[in-house]
């Protein structure tokens, strides 16, 4: 079976098409950030999340108006919402900090909940789970996941650069800081919180957006041997176009995996699985139209013979390669690359 | 031929020890089968997340024991400066690393200093003007005595948890001054925190003064006198908790928390609750000098900074004491505890707290097996239909791949969280991409007119460093994943390892043996199925 077979699509003349689009998305993404605030997870912002079981099915509202009377200020900071299988009867209620979260008085709000859910009329309950973070906390955990996604974007890009060339571990890393902006921007207009989950989803999805990526440069590279008058842009196309098939599935699959967690993998990871299916997506488009083009437009488009001179450059033109010869390079000449 | 057996067994082999340690263990618990107890203890363990328990996060108040030193030192120093009749006008202690002596004439500046040599082992003596003179604690004592707290306090909440008969409790440390403590299958989270974060120190002092109303009668020329302090508490009335009295006790204890021995539940004379202990044998030795000392005098026994109750001593006491205040039976369990297992050497401050009840794990344990299900079955049917007979071969792989990850995984002792489960459900989807581009490239060369043979040695190797590259970059991130989170996410980035290496052995090795298999199986020139 194939899906693709032996196509021909100019991807590159889209690019342009491409970055506007990109760019429409990710400047759209900004503006509801800055507008109306990321939307922190109680593992960021602070506060105190309670998660009650209720005996009869008892309505957000209910459970809004028995807090109303219990917190000054009438609530309005306060997040109510259904939890889980509606079977459940389950609510949670969100508390936003006080800024007083530490210590003895850790769990203060918490009990302030608990206390007003009993004076009501909502009937019996209990409490299946609780959340309650200190300011400190978030604050430590939030220089801590940009440390560790810029890290490894650094650490990417370091792989790549000493894999391939340079110019396509900055292909590559350009891709990925695209996926992650667009990631975002896409957790911005379906508002999911930023939590501890969405920000691992966003690591993993820095890893894997590259794999694409990778799969297209390999054939560039096999491509360059066999295609050396012909300039870079013809090169990255046919291979765009060979790999097309494989770039598709591969994401199709892991698309399938992420979805089922999406639709059935519960309310803890729908944040997360909702940024693995949008990086996945979002990591398809930009292998072709981000890293591929950002490699053919930091190389020009003059003919790929130059490119072998280059100092981290392609080995030696070999004759014709027979297919069963392994394409890469021998141990010694791998090592002479090394040096 | 040979060599296609050799890698069979080598498969066989590595499936069926992966999947005893992996799968069987998990069955046979649900199914109820046999099991050898070496096998059930290598079990995959289930997070937090899933199992249901208290995860606590709280600061070890360092500074704490940084005062204790420095308050310890300084009072050293008024004692030899009295003894050697050395002058001055005030010692003060301006932070928790600092104390300053003020006002020391001139001329008896040499005996100061050989006074001050005394005890300024751990200080560094700074002079300044009128006789002033500053001791600062030296930075490496200071980091020292602070590494010493943590320590202390994580072996001292692990014997008060073990007094609470949790089992599989967890206390680790984060960062420099931070534990995390995680309580399986615990639901009472206030008591646990007012044991674990209660600072049990005891302490037996002679009473010089009191019980008096306020603070201002017991002191001696608008001062407290030197050597002494006032210590609030109880009124002495059994059962008048309203009102705090205040005594004048001796700043040195007669004995500490550190000389009991043991400390149990029991009854006082009017049938309340209360606290008998017992002494060890140095400190009953102190105790009894002490007592003996002191006969007709009232001794305060002070839990944590308030007198609980000031006893007249009637005569000379040893090993056995009893505490009694108006406790309840509860409270009385828990002192008892809290006493055994010793003093905090610094406060703790809770950090965050995080409850799972049992039925919050078992939704997310079900709700991540069915998205498993659901993920594999979807795999497994795309495959079969896109590559047919060779797509049997990347769900054998698959499958492989999963086995040696739950194995691996319960090897090593690695915990399953739910973002786990996420990442197990990843992995297959992210796995079996590794099949995809090899077959493609073997459709590839099939498609340029070449044998079958050649055609699958080439995919297989062409596509092995692509192979490669893709699983570096991916454990380049996972790596960053496990330094930045804590529990539920550090489970994930172990998954996602895990399969990422268990991944390239069995796309290339266990795919490729199948293939060989199928190919000598059916002589040279039959089609491949792909």
């Amino acid at each position: 079976m194939h899906i693709f077979k032996n196509t021909h699509y100019n991807f590159l003349r889209w690019r342009w098409h491409a970055l506007v689009v990109s760019w429409v998305i990710i400047i759209a993404g900004l503006f509801v950030l800055v507008t109306k605030g990321i939307p922190k997870g109680v593992e960021f912002a602070g506060g105190t999340v309670v998660i009650t079981e209720f005996e009869r099915p008892t309505s957000v509202q209910q459970v809004r108006s028995a807090l109303d009377r219990a917190f000054s200020g009438g609530g309005q900071n306060l997040v109510v919402q259904a939890y889980g299988d509606p079977a459940l009867k389950q609510v949670l209620v969100r508390v936003p900090s006080s800024g007083a979260e530490s210590g003895q008085s850790l769990s203060k709000t918490k009990d302030a909940v608990v206390a007003a859910l009993q004076k009501s009329d909502v009937g019996g309950f209990k409490v299946v789970g609780t959340e309650i973070v200190g300011p400190t906390v978030g604050a430590e955990l939030t220089s801590k996941g940009l440390w560790a996604t810029v890290l490894s974007l650094i650490g990417i890009l370091a792989y790549l650069a000493f894999r391939f060339q340079f110019s396509f571990g900055v292909g590559a890393v350009v891709a990925t800081v695209h996926d992650l902006l667009i990631t975002l921007a896409f957790l911005a207009f379906f508002r999911y919180d930023m939590s501890l989950n969405v920000i691992a989803a966003i690591l993993t999805m820095t890893g894997f957006s590259t794999n694409d990526t990778i799969v297209i440069f390999d054939r560039v590279r096999e491509n360059l041997r066999s295609m050396r008058r012909d300039s870079m842009y013809d090169v990255i196309n046919a291979s765009v176009n060979q790999t097309l098939g494989r770039t598709v599935i591969t994401s199709g699959t892991a698309l399938l995996t992420a979805l089922a967690l999406f639709f059935f993998g519960g309310e803890v990871l729908h944040g997360f699985a909702f940024t693995m299916v949008v990086g996945i997506i979002t990591g398809t488009y930009s292998s072709v139209f981000i890293a591929a083009a950002t490699v053919s437009f930091w190389r020009g488009s003059a003919p790929t013979r130059a490119a072998a001179h280059a100092p981290a450059g392609i080995p030696a033109p070999q004759q014709a390669p027979a297919p069963q010869q392994p394409t890469r390079k021998s141990k010694a000449q791998r090592k002479a690359r090394a040096s | 031929m040979a060599n296609i057996r050799w890698k069979l067994v080598t498969i066989i082999v590595v499936l069926v020890v992966f999947a005893g340690v992996g799968v069987y263990p998990i069955v046979a618990t649900r199914y109820h089968l046999p099991s050898p107890g070496w096998l059930q203890e290598k079990q995959l363990k289930l997070g937090l997340d899933l199992k249901g328990g208290v995860n606590l996060e709280m600061r070890v108040q360092t500074d704490d024991a940084l005062k204790l030193e420095t308050d310890q030192e300084s009072e050293r120093l008024r004692e030899e400066l009295t003894k050697r009749s050395v002058t001055f006008t005030n010692l003060t202690t301006p932070s928790v690393s600092q104390f300053r002596v003020e006002g020391v004439p001139p001329a008896q500046d040499a005996a100061f200093r050989q006074a001050a040599n005394e005890v300024q082992a751990n200080f560094d003596r700074s002079p300044g003007a009128n006789g002033t003179y500053t001791f600062n604690l030296k930075p490496n004592i200071a980091s020292q005595l602070r590494d010493e707290a943590v320590v202390q306090a994580r072996e001292t909440i692990e014997r008060r948890i073990n007094e609470l008969g949790v089992t599989e409790p967890s206390i680790s440390q984060q960062g420099t001054d931070q534990l995390l403590v995680q309580l399986p299958g615990v639901s009472d989270v206030d008591r646990a925190k007012s044991i674990m974060g209660s600072p049990g120190l005891l302490e037996l002092k002679i009473v010089e003064q009191g019980p008096a109303s306020t603070k201002e009668s017991l002191l001696v020329g608008g001062q407290v006198p030197s050597g002494m302090e006032i210590v609030p508490g109880s009124s002495g009335t059994p059962g008048d908790t309203a009102n705090t009295s205040y005594y004048l006790v001796r700043k040195v204890a007669a004995v500490t928390g550190r000389d009991l021995r043991n400390a149990r539940p029991s009854l006082d004379e009017n049938n309340q609750p209360a606290v008998s202990f017992t002494l060890n044998n140095e400190g009953g030795r102190k105790f009894g000098n002490v007592t003996g000392d002191n006969i007709g005098r009232q001794l305060a026994i002070i839990l944590d900074g308030r007198v609980q109750s000031a006893p007249r001593i009637d005569g000379r006491i040893t090993t056995d004491g009893r505490i009694t205040g108006s406790f309840t039976n509860e409270e009385v369990q828990n002192l008892s505890l809290i006493l055994r297992s010793g003093a905090l050497p610094a406060k703790l401050d809770y950090l965050s707290e995080r409850t799972i009840g049992p039925s919050l794990g078992a939704d997310s344990i079900r709700s991540g097996v069915t998205a498993s299900f659901v993920g594999l079955l979807l795999i497994v049917v795309f495959m079969l239909v896109y590559y047919r007979f060779s797509g049997i071969n990347a769900v054998v792989a698959l499958t492989f791949n999963l086995v040696i990850l739950l194995g691996l995984m319960a090897y090593i002792g690695a915990v399953m969280t739910l973002p786990g489960i996420a990442g197990f459900v990843l992995t297959m989807g992210i796995g079996v991409d590794s099949n995809v581009l090899i077959f493609e490239r073997i459709k590839e060369e099939l498609e340029a007119g070449h044998g079958v043979r050649a055609s699958m040695n080439a995919g297989f190797s062409r596509v092995f460093w692509t192979l490669f590259d893709t699983h570096i970059a991916a454990l380049i991130s996972a790596a960053f994943l496990f330094n930045f989170g804590t529990g539920p996410i550090r489970g994930f980035a172990v998954t996602l390892a895990l399969g990422l290496a268990s991944n390239l052995f069995t796309s290339i090795f266990v795919s490729k043996t199948l293939f060989e298999l199928e190919l000598s199986s059916r002589g040279h020139g039959a089609a491949l199925s792909i």
